[in-house]
């Protein structure tokens, strides 16, 4: 009866290790949602906070934006689309890019807004054109804070693409749908064990990211 | 011809409930738990402060259970709480925890180290000082915190329908697949989604009552330093 049993049992045993509904296949399937919904965020979100942060106009119709993006719920949404457009993929990648793109938008343009403006003027001064003001003096700065936004976009993207199994598509959730549904509860306990390990590999991705692309300087601080 | 909001708040019985009983079940199912959240975090975030080596592990474990996504949680809960208000209340609570206690803590932590010696030099006790000095102080972190909170609650609730009606709105969701009824669930999105924003908007308010001596409204640009965040870049909706 306890939850470290059911977690030990679901990872032992072999069949739960190979075929269409094997570990293997269901993780590929979740990183492939959750890499999509983050590359469609970002598509959205980074080009508009950078471009909003470094003129610094628009903060309060971004603040705006971004509750209503959020005060959206994403599992009602799912449905309601899946009732209106039917199955897919689309269907899905909606609600989780309405759910990553805030935290991305919102955390850009503070990180952009709140570079020290001294190195900003100075490359002003040097005669920079704006776009490479905003590239290559605010990017690097505001890129730590840039990240943790991306960062913690993409955990929430990880943990809610289980909501893909519930429109018949793959992913971990799978096992934590068909779970409840069998009342096979050591395969939701081994799905969940899944997703927060997913998520854990995700925050680890990111420090490693952080390490190789923050520059040494900037890091210090 | 029917039109599509035909029946727009004609509830189905099988739910139990009026519209505005589905809306206060919904705000029950959502606010406890952040009120407990809010009450556990308090002297979590406060034990934080105080040991410094206690914060790291305590945000890790609390980033482990944020991935957990909801559903699981309510499933695996079933298990010990049947199926209850309580199994979807649970996971809510341990998720405002998680983001509070972050906030809790940065806005305590921010409160200058001047202003604390004041507050001992004019005789108050480390009880007195934390009430009427630091958490009055962090107030604005800790409601960033609490807008998140509440707002990703509301949302989540309404996946409780999938353990068996436990939804309030969300329960919306599944009467409009079984009876295929859509606008019943554009009803339960919609009124979901203004619940949010109207808490949101009341804690906003409530920030500007209890902090007076904070500009409000269309802030001038201040200098860097000084420079207020927008609200804090976690939110979580599963």
């Amino acid at each position: 009866m306890n939850v470290l049993n059911f977690v030990n049992a679901f990872f032992s045993d072999s069949a739960h290790w190979h075929g269409y509904d094997g570990i293997p296949q269901r993780l590929l399937e979740h990183i492939q949602y959750s890499a999509l919904a983050l590359a469609l965020a970002a598509a959205i979100g980074l080009p508009v906070g950078l471009i909003t942060g470094h003129t610094g106009r628009g903060g309060n119709a971004l603040a705006f934006i971004a509750t209503a993006a959020r005060a959206l719920p994403s599992f009602g949404l799912l449905v309601l689309i899946v009732i209106v457009m039917g199955f897919g993929l689309l269907p899905v990648m909606i609600p989780l890019v309405i759910l990553a793109v805030p935290p991305i938008l919102v955390t850009t343009y503070e990180a952009v807004r709140t570079v020290d403006p001294s190195p900003v003027d100075a490359a002003r001064g040097m005669g920079m054109h704006e776009s490479r003001i905003l590239f290559q003096v605010e990017l690097p700065v505001a890129l730590p804070l840039i990240l943790s936004g991306l960062r913690s976009a993409a955990i929430q993207i990880v943990s809610t693409a289980t909501i893909a199994a519930y429109v018949s598509l793959g992913g971990l959730g799978r096992y934590i749908v068909d779970g409840l549904y069998q009342r096979n509860y050591e395969k939701v306990v081994g799905g969940a064990t899944l997703v927060a390990v997913l998520a854990l590999l995700t925050l680890a991705v990111f420090w490693a990211v952080g390490r190789l692309a923050v520059s040494p300087g900037v890091r210090r601080r | 011809m029917n039109g599509f909001f035909d029946g727009f708040f004609d509830i189905p019985s099988d739910l139990q409930h009026s519209y505005q009983g589905l809306i206060g079940l919904h705000l029950r199912e959502a606010l406890l738990p952040v009120l407990a959240g809010l009450l556990l975090a308090l002297p979590l975030a406060q034990l934080c402060v105080r040991f410094r080596w206690l914060y790291p592990p305590v945000l890790g474990a609390t980033t482990v259970l944020y991935a957990v996504p909801s559903l699981a949680f309510f499933v695996v809960l079933i298990d010990y709480t049947g199926q209850t208000e309580l199994t979807v209340m649970i996971p809510l609570a341990v998720y405002s925890l998680v983001v509070l206690v972050p906030a809790i803590v940065d806005g305590v932590r921010s409160v200058p180290q001047e202003t604390l010696a004041a507050a001992t030099a004019m005789g108050f006790g480390p009880v007195r000082r934390y009430l009427q000095v630091q958490l009055p102080i962090a107030v604005p972190a800790i409601i960033a915190g609490l807008r998140v909170a509440t707002v990703s609650s509301i949302s989540l609730v309404s996946v409780g329908t999938l353990i068996g009606n436990q939804g309030a709105l969300g329960n919306l969701l599944a009467d409009a697949q079984k009876y295929d009824r859509p606008e019943l669930a554009v009803n339960s999105v919609i009124t979901t989604a203004v619940l949010a924003i109207l808490c949101d908007a009341l804690l906003v308010l409530l920030r500007v009552v209890l902090t007076p001596w904070m500009p409000n409204g269309t802030r001038r640009r201040p200098k860097p330093s000084t420079r207020q965040k927008l609200p804090a870049p976690q939110d979580v909706t599963r």
